[in-house]
């Protein structure tokens, strides 16, 4: 198997506004994650985190250098192809944005359908398998309003990995959450990605949750300064 | 770098792939469905704007069929009218001299003239007037099928007796004629023609035949009954001719002999051409036509500002789940399918309780009018295009909103 990243930036940079609104976002950003990768990215709010994390999700076109992301150039792709790689990538949000009028399972099963033409691919079976392995089996007809913090970004992660994505975008995913959940959550999608061979890109600000982490980043000023982290604990598949 | 992807899978299965069962996640539904008071505004909005536009159009079609109730109780297939009538009631008298032009033909086997003229009318309790209308013909023609009329034939035989319409306008003393003349009671009033000399008359017996555009009530008498009405009229000059065929001709070509036969100052039509001539009169050259085609419009426009605004709540209060959907890699296509999807189930679910709701004010009205209003098939089926027609452009104009859910804006 080649080991070809999951993600591979050079030379990205980001601006909004034109003219003397002009501001820059993101200056030169080089960056590779490799397949199960768990990397973390911290910096002060209004360094560019954000949209780092949408330029590689897929949510924002690339404006100037180049970006890879499961193999494919995002630099000059279409709306179309976008949201075609967006199916690819597995998603959490710091406010788990369930569908409000889906039941756990539905809510699971709208992402596991967008690869119902998969081969053999049972969109119910794949949902509820997710379920039962973030331990919500006994949830499935539970609407979100009734579960907890916690409960709900577990649906979340299921829902992101549902259609066993190679890459998992995370921002916040611990934010609203209490330090016990929060953990429990963090384990969670740690262990279901290393089971699969999922990279992970975390946004976070929770401490707590750093030693998570194959390799911290840290951005400033729309800059990445790569810090510390632990070394790489596992090799690449 | 290689710029092929590697997805986990291939995007799309071969063509050997076998077609699969999909349980795809009904959204438009769910999303509906969990909001039950909306719901039901929803739907009863849609259900009074279509149940509005089915009765405007149920009582337009009913007035314009009421125009030609005269003319489906007329025995015959062939009419004579002159080309200065655009109407029944206002018809121009003609000479039935073409009317026997035709009995020499082997195609007509009877031919029969029937005059038409407006009369005011005494309450015979209340001492009111109003205008009626006035129908005259010769009892032994036969030609105006109608039970009543058939029954009291003989009565009106006698000087000065009319048969009086029982579905007349109940202004008329039309109850209390009835109860009257079932007692056995003498009925005796004064008839005023316009153009002609007021005359008393005794009721000889009751038909139904129904109020029109025309006129409010109706009696029908004999053709010399009715020259004593309306003394100024010459004798001959009728104002429709109805002509019976030989049973099993061809209208068609027994037509085309009759016109090649007669001279241009008379027209010669089927039933439903001469049906037309009133429809006509009263769809396009009098602002009746005109009001009740408003009124649907008014109907379409008030249903599809309803659903216009629940759907535009509906998708803002949505935006982020909307936004998350097209995250995770759903097309903005899909998702326009949900609001439009959205919009068919409103039509179709505020039009079947319109249907019934509509089925029974036309029984309603027609009890309490007896106007010949009913629920048609085609009708029901332009409403309900109608219906959907107004929710698809509320639910297309509502999807703009659906812009606004913007996928990179969640990150937040």
């Amino acid at each position: 198997m080649p080991a070809e990243p999951i993600v591979a930036v050079q030379h990205l940079s980001h601006h909004f506004g034109a003219g003397e609104l002009r501001r820059e976002v993101l200056l030169d950003i080089h960056l590779t994650i490799r397949r199960g990768e768990v990397v973390i990215l911290r910096g002060p709010s209004g360094s560019g985190k954000t949209t780092l994390l949408t330029l590689i999700g897929g949510l924002r076109s690339v404006q100037q250098g180049e970006l890879h992301v499961l193999g494919q150039a995002l630099h000059g792709a279409d709306g179309d192809a976008l949201v075609r790689l967006r199916r690819h990538i597995g998603f959490i949000f710091q406010a788990h944005n369930l569908l409000r009028f889906l039941n756990v399972l539905q809510n699971v099963q709208m992402a596991a359908q967008l690869h119902d033409e998969r081969p053999g691919w049972d969109t119910r079976a794949e949902a509820t398998a997710m379920i039962e392995a973030v331990g919500l089996g006994g949830h499935r007809h539970s609407y979100p309003e009734n579960l907890s913090g916690g409960q709900k970004q577990r649906v979340a992660i299921a829902r992101a990995l549902v259609g066993r994505p190679r890459l998992i975008l995370a921002d916040e995913p611990t934010a609203s959450l209490d330090s016990r959940s929060g953990r429990d959550v963090v384990n969670l999608m740690q262990h279901l990605a290393r089971e699969r061979g999922t990279a992970i890109l975390l946004v976070t600000h929770d401490s707590r949750i750093l030693d998570i982490a194959d390799r911290q980043l840290h951005m400033e000023d729309g800059r990445l300064v790569q810090s510390a982290g632990r070394e790489v604990s596992h090799a690449p598949r | 770098m290689v710029d092929q992807p590697y997805f986990d899978v291939p995007e799309r299965s071969g063509p050997a792939a076998k077609p699969r069962r999909r349980r795809r996640i009904f959204l438009a539904w769910l999303q509906m469905s969990r909001e039950k008071t909306r719901l039901r505004v929803a739907v009863l909005g849609i259900t009074f704007a279509a149940v509005l536009m089915m009765v405007q159009l149920g009582i337009r079609d009913a007035l314009f069929d009421s125009a030609t109730l005269l003319h489906n109780s007329l025995a015959g297939e062939v009419f004579l009218l002159s080309p200065h009538s655009a109407s029944v009631i206002a018809a121009q008298p003609f000479s039935d001299r073409r009317l026997h032009q035709t009995l020499a033909l082997p195609e007509v086997q009877s031919a029969s003239g029937i005059y038409v003229g407006f009369a005011q009318w005494e309450n015979h309790r209340t001492h009111l007037a109003r205008n009626l209308y006035v129908i005259g013909f010769n009892p032994d023609d036969r030609s105006i099928a109608i039970e009543g009329v058939e029954r009291y034939a003989k009565a009106i035989k006698q000087a000065d007796t009319v048969l009086f319409d029982v579905y007349s306008r109940p202004e008329f003393g039309t109850a209390e004629i009835g109860v009257d003349f079932t007692r056995q009671l003498p009925i005796t009033t004064e008839m005023n023609p316009i153009a002609g000399s007021l005359r008393r008359v005794t009721v000889g017996g009751l038909f139904q035949l129904g109020p029109t555009f025309g006129g409010d009530a109706n009696v029908i008498t004999s053709d010399v009954n009715f020259r004593r009405l309306f003394p100024g009229r010459k004798k001959g000059s009728i104002d429709i001719g109805v002509i019976r065929l030989v049973p099993g001709t061809d209208v068609e070509r027994a037509i085309r002999k009759i016109r090649a036969h007669l001279p241009a100052d008379v027209q010669v039509l089927t039933k439903d051409e001469f049906k037309n001539v009133d429809r006509s009169y009263w769809a396009s050259s009098k602002p009746l036509g005109y009001i009740f085609n408003l009124n649907v419009i008014m109907g379409f426009l008030v249903g599809a500002i309803i659903v216009y605004q629940i759907l535009y709540t509906d998708v803002s209060e949505h935006l982020a789940e909307y936004a998350t959907l097209k995250a995770i890699g759903y097309q903005d296509s899909e998702l326009l399918k949900v609001v439009l999807q959205e919009a068919g189930l409103l039509a179709l679910l505020g039009f079947i309780p319109a249907f019934l709701i509509a089925s029974g004010a036309h029984l309603a009205i027609s009890n309490a009018t007896h106007l010949p209003i009913a629920m048609t098939p085609a009708r029901a089926i332009t409403v309900l295009v109608l219906t959907l027609a107004m929710c698809l452009i509320s639910g297309a104009l509502a999807v703009r909103r659906l812009k606004a859910a913007d996928p990179a804006d969640i990150f937040n």
